[in-house]
């Protein structure tokens, strides 16, 4: 299979689905001029006009008007530049697109994404790298995705993009020059899904995002101890797709939740209470969750790497819930 | 009275009279729906919040009556007068605010939340200053679409001083979007007098900052909405882009249903009810054309009494939503199909 990079990725998802579909459009900060921060935008301007378009710093426009471009039909696909910005929004996100559908007793649809890059890279500070899915978790009304690889990447993109509700796309700055494999053409992945990246015995680790290949990493570590780990890939963190979850600790009796953002009211504890509370029995331990501490992400390398989860984060997690010493 | 700053060309006068008279009507039908709306939910057979539109009735009809029902608008917290000019049905609209299952939004909205798309009324909204953007994404639609539709977002003085206004503005303006701002200056966002809360003069001056036209008419006056409305319309429709059309009212009722109402007195309410009633002043002018007389007037109340009494009568025959009922309608796709979204 060719091999591609996660940002071109997304651009094939976009291309594709701005052919098949001629009220796709899609508009955000630098995008026409610079071709996206991580070139993930570029070429799509020759292509289609003004049907891609550059918009002032105006967060709250850009995801609000999103909503009434969705309501009166068209597919528009917002980005967010950085998935930090969402909080200068987040009154349209959370009071306007996640509710109307529901207020208005399902008057209309509301096909609409809002790309959002999020993660810690290259020091960014605390200001351009959250984890910001757990500001999310609590608002129904929303379908939050997270790919993990440039195939994953493609295939929800097309997937949230043809969703007639409001998908909210996560994708990790580091991904974005990644490359890997990709299949030839159209092809769909289906949000509400997770995947097992890894099939093991011995451990569940619930994942996404960049996560998922820390955890692929750790995984190959702890192989040489003998200890074989299951990795589900969440793909969709809400709705989430708990039987698979489940599915695998009743088999693993062992769960560790990983993921970048802050471990504090995060979507680890959510994960955690699901687990406890539908396959308490089947348990050998308490569940573990991995994540950053509970403070900005700082700016200085030893800051920034001490506030982080790293791999002997996750190893330490999953010797814990087998009861073994580090 | 404040006088208009601009004089817009007389196309009220290009109207045929039944034309002229439905104006009229719609202020009639307006009124009664909220003075019934009041009585409702004093005597406890509306519950939540109710934000009368009564003595601003001037302004939703005489943007209204430019509009197709393939033009859009997104209203306020004070959103009847719009929903009903807009040609929404009044039963399922009272049924909402009873919170029935026959209510337009099934009981889920109520009188802040109330919506019909069917007619391209984009919701009433609970946050101030929350319909900028959704009428700017319309406008984005009309544009993407290559479509002729207009977006009218109708907001508040008070919505003037909210953040989502300047980004809007901008957007639109620089991107020629069909929309137009219209403002009902009522003089007080809840309690807040203009005369404090304004920075500006007038809200429309703050178009300028925008770089698109912004003019304010006396907007109990229905023939001077009517007229500014439809230039500044029909020039959003040729792609001539935004404006701002600040229509100067009164909000002779308190902020809600219940406001003891202690930041004014009962003397400028008054007065303004003596001097300033849309209806009254509108009506006068017709029956001063002898386009209308005493018959017309009283024949309109019947007519809207008639139709209001069905829809209370709709109302309250129709069923409750079942509590499971809550559940539905938050995603496209049903609780049964995907039971983990509804968790």
């Amino acid at each position: 299979m060719r091999t591609i990079t996660f940002s071109d990725a997304t651009l094939e998802a976009m291309k594709e689905e701005m052919r098949r579909d001629p009220t796709v459009f899609v508009y955000g900060e630098d995008i026409v001029r610079q071709g996206g921060i991580f070139g993930q935008f570029k070429g799509l301007p020759e292509e289609f006009g003004d049907r891609i378009r550059d918009v002032p710093i105006s967060e709250t426009a850009i995801i609000g008007a999103a909503l009434g471009a969705a309501l009166t039909g068209t597919r528009p696909v917002a980005d967010m530049h950085f998935a930090d910005f969402i909080s200068v929004a987040y009154d349209e996100l959370v009071n306007q697109i996640a509710k109307n559908r529901y207020m208005f007793g399902g008057q209309a649809n509301i096909p609409l994404v809002v790309r959002a890059p999020d993660g810690i890279i290259n020091q960014a500070a605390a200001q351009h790298s959250q984890s910001v899915e757990g500001w999310l978790m609590n608002v129904p009304g929303l379908i939050l995705v997270a790919p993990s690889s440039p195939a994953t990447a493609k295939g929800l993109l097309k997937s949230s993009i043809r969703q007639n509700d409001p998908v909210i796309f996560f994708e990790h700055k580091v991904l974005y020059p990644q490359k890997g494999p990709v299949p030839e053409g159209e092809y769909l992945t289906p949000l509400g899904k997770a995947e097992i990246r890894r099939p093991g015995t011995d451990v569940t680790v619930v994942t996404y995002s960049l996560m998922v290949q820390k955890c692929e990493e750790a995984a190959k570590a702890l192989e040489a101890k003998g200890i074989s780990v299951e990795i589900v890939d969440l793909l969709t963190l809400k709705p989430m797709d708990t039987a698979t979850i489940l599915d695998s600790v009743r088999k693993t009796h062992r769960c560790v939740v990983v993921h970048e953002g802050v471990v504090n009211g995060g979507l680890g504890a959510e994960i955690a209470a699901r687990v406890q509370a539908e396959a308490f029995y089947h348990l050998d331990a308490p569940v573990l969750r991995v994540g950053a501490k509970d403070v900005p992400i700082p700016f200085s390398p030893p800051l920034e790497k001490y506030v982080a989860a790293n791999l002997s984060d996750i190893e330490r997690a999953v010797l814990r819930v087998l009861h073994r010493e580090a | 009275m404040p006088s208009r700053i601009k004089e817009f060309p007389n196309r009220f006068a290009e109207l045929p009279a039944s034309d002229k008279v439905g104006l009229l009507r719609t202020m009639v039908r307006i009124r009664a729906f909220e003075t019934r709306a009041e009585m409702l939910f004093m005597n406890k057979k509306i519950p939540g919040f109710v934000h009368l539109y009564i003595g601003e009735e001037a302004i939703a009809t005489g943007v209204m009556a430019n509009l197709r029902k393939d033009d859009w608008i997104t209203s306020t917290h004070r959103g009847h007068g719009h929903v009903l000019a807009k040609g929404a049905d009044t039963k399922r609209m009272m049924a909402e605010l009873f919170g029935k299952k026959t209510g337009f939004c099934k009981g889920k909205g109520g009188s802040m939340h109330i919506a019909d798309f069917s007619v391209g009324m984009l919701g009433a909204n609970g946050v101030v200053g929350g319909g900028y953007n959704i009428a700017v994404g319309a406008g984005m639609s009309a544009q993407i679409k290559k479509t002729d539709q207009v977006a009218v977002c109708f907001f508040g003085d008070g919505a003037s001083n909210r953040g989502t206004f300047h980004e809007a503005l901008n957007l639109a303006s620089i991107w020629k979007l069909p929309v137009l701002f219209v403002n009902e200056n009522n003089r007080y966002a809840s309690t807040t007098p203009t005369g404090y809360h304004l920075s500006s003069a007038r809200v429309a001056d703050r178009a300028k900052g925008y770089g698109i036209e912004g003019y304010t008419v006396d907007g109990n006056n229905v023939v001077e909405v009517y007229d500014a409305a439809t230039t500044l319309i029909e020039n959003a429709r040729k792609g001539k882009g935004p404006a701002i059309l600040e229509c100067l009212t009164y909000r002779i009722k308190g902020h809600y249903v219940g406001d003891p109402e202690k930041y004014r007195t009962r003397e400028e309410v008054q007065a303004q009810q003596r001097e300033n009633d849309p209806i009254e002043r509108y009506f006068a002018f017709l029956a001063g054309k002898k386009a209308a007389d005493e018959a017309t007037l009283s024949a309109l109340r019947a007519e809207a009494e008639r139709e209001i009494d069905e829809a209370v009568a709709f109302a309250e025959s129709s069923p409750l939503p079942d509590p499971e009922d809550a559940l539905d309608d938050l995603f496209s796709f049903s609780p049964s199909e995907f039971p983990e979204a509804v968790r």
